[in-house]
């Protein structure tokens, strides 16, 4: 396997998006979005419903085709190499209902050549849930549905984490317990994109937030009283 | 990275798990076939000699209607919490999650096949004049034939809105060549009038271009908007 990573500067962008337009029939969801994301740091993706963040995270993530634009990682267009520097936690929780945790991270381990089966058991106990736990995912509360999608974005130890409204239905205190597990991720040289409509809990976190309106970037900055939550 | 086939196996073992614990599949395709050998037995009363004629086509039907059962339900997990796109950001190959499905609908359907052959010798009076051994190869070429472009157009109509409609749609008139020869096949070994070596050569040629095929545009379907 080529690795994405050689010959690159710690420098370079690890995300580069270039006029990144994306259409469903007449509507577009994405109008000719321009955007670098650096190493090692923590964004916030904010704005109103129906502002474009879910679809530019898919687009990232290689989930939707660009209309037209282009979107890099590590330099490279989306291919099976760059799927695997990226972890992606969807609104839903890309799990099956009817296995437990651990069966549901065995299996998904194995889409990315993970065979360790304590680095499953280590990845739940980081988002704070039990390992042992034998009931289905299907009988889970929302909130532990989404630590454990997080856990599963997180397996393959990615360098890069697209994150989708991670703490939609999670209660105050776990929801606080998930942002530090980010903050470390971040210290840790990962790079993080969240989408959130939850601005205040990455107030303190976040290097970078990045609001969108109508399809488009319409300011980044690092301000946090910019965006009312300082 | 895994190797294909581990990927392969560890999805087919995931599905096998998932429809042990749901019978979704397995369930509704034994009712539907069930219905149909006693609906049919009630309404012709063939003597043996008719009941040969009329098997093979009466057989493959009944498992060709229940095979779209199963052919639906498998991907339809996979919509459930949009699991299907953990897998499609993955960097695993989209032909190891074919063959798993492929494999995985093979198995369900063959489980049916055993467990209604008996019931159709029964309620027929079968008994083969020909090579019986043969009725195996068509048996695994046969199924194999309707899973292996049922896998494919039921990926193909995943996004449909009426997938239910859509499948049978698609399958039908592209199976009719597997379908002639596996009736035809099956029908000559029963009555023991002809060689059913020539449909058995076609239904082969059939399950390899089509798996061929089937392969080579299946990343197409699965990363298809």
């Amino acid at each position: 396997m080529n690795d994405p990573t050689t010959a690159r500067s710690p420098a370079d962008p690890i995300i580069r998006i270039d006029n990144l337009t994306k259409q469903f029939g007449r509507f577009a969801a994405l109008r000719g979005v321009t955007a670098t994301f650096a190493p090692a740091r923590l964004y916030a993706i904010l704005g109103d419903n129906g502002a474009g963040k879910t679809t530019l995270l898919r687009t990232i993530a290689g989930l939707a085709t660009p209309t037209r634009g282009s979107v890099a990682i590590l330099g490279q267009a989306i291919s099976r190499d760059i799927r695997r520097e990226f972890g992606y936690m969807a609104h839903p929780s890309l799990l099956y209902d009817e296995m437990s945790g651990m069966e549901n991270l065995g299996y998904f381990a194995r889409l990315y050549g993970v065979r360790d089966s304590a680095r499953c058991a280590q990845v739940i106990s980081v988002v704070g849930l039990d390992p042992a736990w034998q009931r289905p995912v299907g009988q889970y509360s929302q909130g532990m549905r989404q630590r454990m999608s997080l856990a599963r974005a997180l397996l393959h130890d990615p360098k890069i984490l697209l994150l989708d409204e991670p703490f939609s239905n999670v209660d105050v205190r776990s929801a606080g317990e998930m942002v530090k597990l980010l903050v470390r991720m971040r210290d840790a040289g990962k790079t993080l994109l969240v989408v959130t409509h939850q601005a205040s809990l990455l107030g303190g976190a976040a290097d970078e937030f990045v609001w969108m309106q109508n399809g488009q970037i319409t300011n980044r900055t690092a301000d946090r009283s910019f965006m009312g939550i300082a | 990275m895994s190797a294909p086939t581990g990927i392969t196996w560890a999805t087919l073992a995931k599905d096998i798990r998932l429809e042990w614990r749901s019978k979704d599949a397995i369930n509704s395709m034994l009712f539907f076939a069930l219905l149909v050998v006693v609906v049919f037995s009630f309404s012709f009363d063939p003597n043996a000699e008719e009941s040969r004629h009329i098997a093979g086509g009466l057989v493959w039907v009944a498992f060709l209607f229940a095979a779209v059962v199963a052919l639906n339900q498998t991907w339809a997990r996979e919509l459930r919490n949009q699991v299907l796109d953990a897998y499609r950001v993955s960097p695993a190959p989209a032909n190891a999650l074919f063959l798993a499905k492929a494999l995985g609908n093979f198995l369900f359907v063959a489980v049916l096949e055993a467990l209604m052959t008996p019931l159709f010798i029964i309620f027929y009076k079968l008994r083969a004049l020909g090579p019986a051994w043969q009725l195996i190869a068509i048996a695994v070429l046969g199924t194999w034939a309707l899973v292996v472009n049922g896998t494919f157009f039921a990926a193909m109509s995943l996004r449909t809105r009426s997938r239910e409609i859509m499948l049978p749609l698609l399958l039908f008139p592209i199976s009719l060549p597997a379908l002639l020869s596996m009736v035809e096949a099956t029908t000559n070994i029963l009555t023991g009038e002809n060689s059913a070596k020539f449909w058995i050569v076609l239904l082969a040629t059939y399950d390899v271009v089509f798996t061929t095929g089937c392969l080579a545009l299946f990343e197409t379907v699965l990363h298809a908007e």
